[in-house]
């Protein structure tokens, strides 16, 4: 093994020896380095994404197979550093204005990010396992880094004790699925699983959960709204964009490199947890006060929409998932900085009436919320339409006519709440008006707001991008 | 003759005890952390016996990075859980309650 054998998987060397570097200047510069550590991880996450871009387009496969650096991880990645620097550049006015003094979350954002990246580049089971427990362990750190206050290391807590034991299912799973097929590779499970035994039948059911938990799919979500509303809520932006982004990516990548000669087993398994995902979603959310619930509760009913795509087992369908996830990514970013923006002298805002009358208070950031709102309910001619337009004509043409029919429906319910929210803004009489936003998520906000009524005018390049990624599987 | 069905019985009731153990228990949040390495240890098991009986050494290799993952994983379990001791003053189940859910 040469050191230029390495060469392919440079991004996740520059993260992860980035993090170990940014570590060491905060642990001996002490807390003043934080503004130092967090350019550092934002300059770490642009190299990462510049080398992604410069990879040859063939795919590449190192560590035995295990690690394989495709198209399709290419593109997933490019999202998880969008993610990941969306959250990071939003969460440093809030640190100030919340008095939190802490480089530790750059560098553990960043250790994160190289989970996720080993995560969506896995193709055996080992490198599966390994790249979501470097993504989970750091992610229960940051879940709890405000660790003076009872909510957020409650929220901390709960996300641990579920992570660990989804983690325990889906390795339980993974060792059934090792043991009935006799091997890790999923070119090797693929080949060796031509009908569904039962053990392998109960290998991938385990599997599916563990998956389903780390994207908070139904009926696996009950952490998501706690975790949502107890974490910091940059930390909450990024859980909502970046991890959610990898797990769907994993999720697709085992059940359609590993199993596609036993679809019908697994197909029946998705289809269940994306209607249950979006029917709860859509409903649950509709009496929720706290508008981090609300935005779990719409995270988990998108997590059901994006797995329509996911149902056919076809790249048109994966192709589908991955415009989805990417425009998901945009709108959720989006919504998180009009929430971190919610701020008055006491302190955060959290609940949605106080949002009233802000046409007249802040009438740029109502307009954007409410383009955002709207898009994720799917109005056309915003960015949230083309992603369910897509995915539905996935299932259409798999012919999964009732999940179709059930999705858009599910759409039809989700769309009271958002819709709600804009009433709110717009009819209702004003609250007092918000401390002006900072301008590092007034950045953020203005470019996904950008992104989603825009998307519309030049989907071409996206739609190819996600083309050929979703090719590279198949 | 003990055979691989014998196995993956034990590895079955002991993560079937540790789900249980999750789930039943109203006490102690250590207690959940010992039922998670139950869980941990069955999966081993199972790895270990799959990988001797199918001639393959994969399976221990997955099983040896387990065991390096659990050490992580109850390191950071536990640092959570000291974290939220300091702030709530206890650790019993029924005090995870500032929110709902």
């Amino acid at each position: 093994m040469t050191l230029n054998s390495l060469m392919p998987v440079l991004p996740e060397l520059v993260v992860v020896i980035g993090a170990m570097l940014l570590l060491m200047l905060g642990v001996f510069r002490g807390e003043g380095s934080t503004p130092i550590v967090e350019v550092g991880a934002l300059v770490v996450i642009a190299i990462a994404a510049v080398l992604i871009f410069m990879q040859p387009s063939a795919p590449a496969e190192l560590f035995g197979g295990s690690i394989v650096i495709d198209a399709f991880a290419r593109f997933f990645k490019i999202l998880i550093l969008i993610g990941a620097a969306a959250a990071l550049v939003m969460s440093m006015p809030f640190w100030r204005n919340h008095k939190l003094n802490r480089f530790e979350f750059s560098v553990v954002v960043l250790l994160s990010v190289a989970g996720m990246m080993v995560m969506v580049s896995a193709r055996d089971l080992i490198a599966l396992y390994l790249g979501i427990e470097l993504m989970s362990l750091a992610l229960y750190v940051i879940a709890a880094i405000d660790r003076e206050n009872v909510r957020s290391t409650e929220a901390g807590l709960k996300y641990f004790v579920l992570g660990a034991l989804s983690s325990g299912m889906l390795l339980y799973g993974a060792s059934l699925v090792y043991g009935f097929t006799g091997t890790v590779s999923f070119a090797g499970i693929a080949a060796a699983a031509k009908s569904p035994s039962t053990g392998l039948v109960f290998g991938i059911v385990f599997l599916f959960a563990g998956l389903a938990f780390k994207v908070s799919a139904v009926p696996f979500h009950m952490w998501t709204p706690d975790v949502y509303e107890g974490a910091p809520t940059p930390v909450t932006a990024f859980f909502a964009a970046a991890p959610k982004v990898a797990a769907i990516a994993l999720f697709v990548r085992v059940a359609v490199s590993a199993f596609p000669n036993i679809a019908l087993s697994w197909q029946q398994i998705i289809v269940f947890i994306s209607i249950a995902s979006m029917v709860l979603g859509a409903f649950a959310a509709i009496g929720q006060k706290n508008i981090k619930r609300l935005l779990a509760y719409s995270s988990i009913g998108h997590v059901g929409f994006a797995l329509v795509g996911l149902a056919p087992g076809t790249a048109e369908g994966v192709s589908g998932v991955l415009i989805y996830m990417t425009i998901y990514l945009a709108m959720t970013l989006g919504t998180f900085a009009v929430v971190i923006a919610m701020r008055r002298d006491g302190g955060q805002i959290e609940e949605i009436d106080q949002l009233a009358g802000l046409s007249r208070t802040q009438p740029v950031m109502a307009f954007v919320l409410a383009a955002l709102l709207f898009s994720l309910a799917g109005i056309p001619p915003l960015a949230g339409f083309f992603a369910k337009f897509y995915v539905f004509l996935a299932a259409i043409q798999g012919k999964f006519y009732a999940l179709a029919v059930i999705g858009v429906l599910a759409s039809v319910v989700g769309a009271y709440y958002y819709l709600r929210i804009v009433k709110i803004m717009y009819i209702d009489e004003p609250a007092q008006r918000f401390l002006p936003m900072p301008r590092a998520v007034a950045f953020v906000l203005a470019l996904s707001g950008a992104f989603t009524i825009l998307f519309f005018v030049y989907p071409g390049p996206l739609v190819a991008a996600a083309d050929a990624a979703a090719k590279s599987l198949f | 003759m003990i055979g691989l069905p014998h196995y993956l019985t034990v590895a079955a009731i002991l993560f079937t005890l540790g789900i249980l153990g999750i789930f039943l228990n109203r006490k102690n949040v250590i207690v959940i952390l010992m039922s998670v390495e139950l869980i941990l240890l069955a999966v081993n098991i199972n790895l270990v016996s799959f990988s001797a009986f199918l001639n393959d050494i994969v399976g221990q290799i997955f099983a040896l990075l387990v065991l390096t993952v659990a050490a992580a994983e109850a390191a950071i379990g536990l640092a959570i859980l000291v974290v939220f001791f300091r702030n709530r003053g206890s650790i019993a189940v029924e005090d995870i309650n500032a929110m709902k859910g």
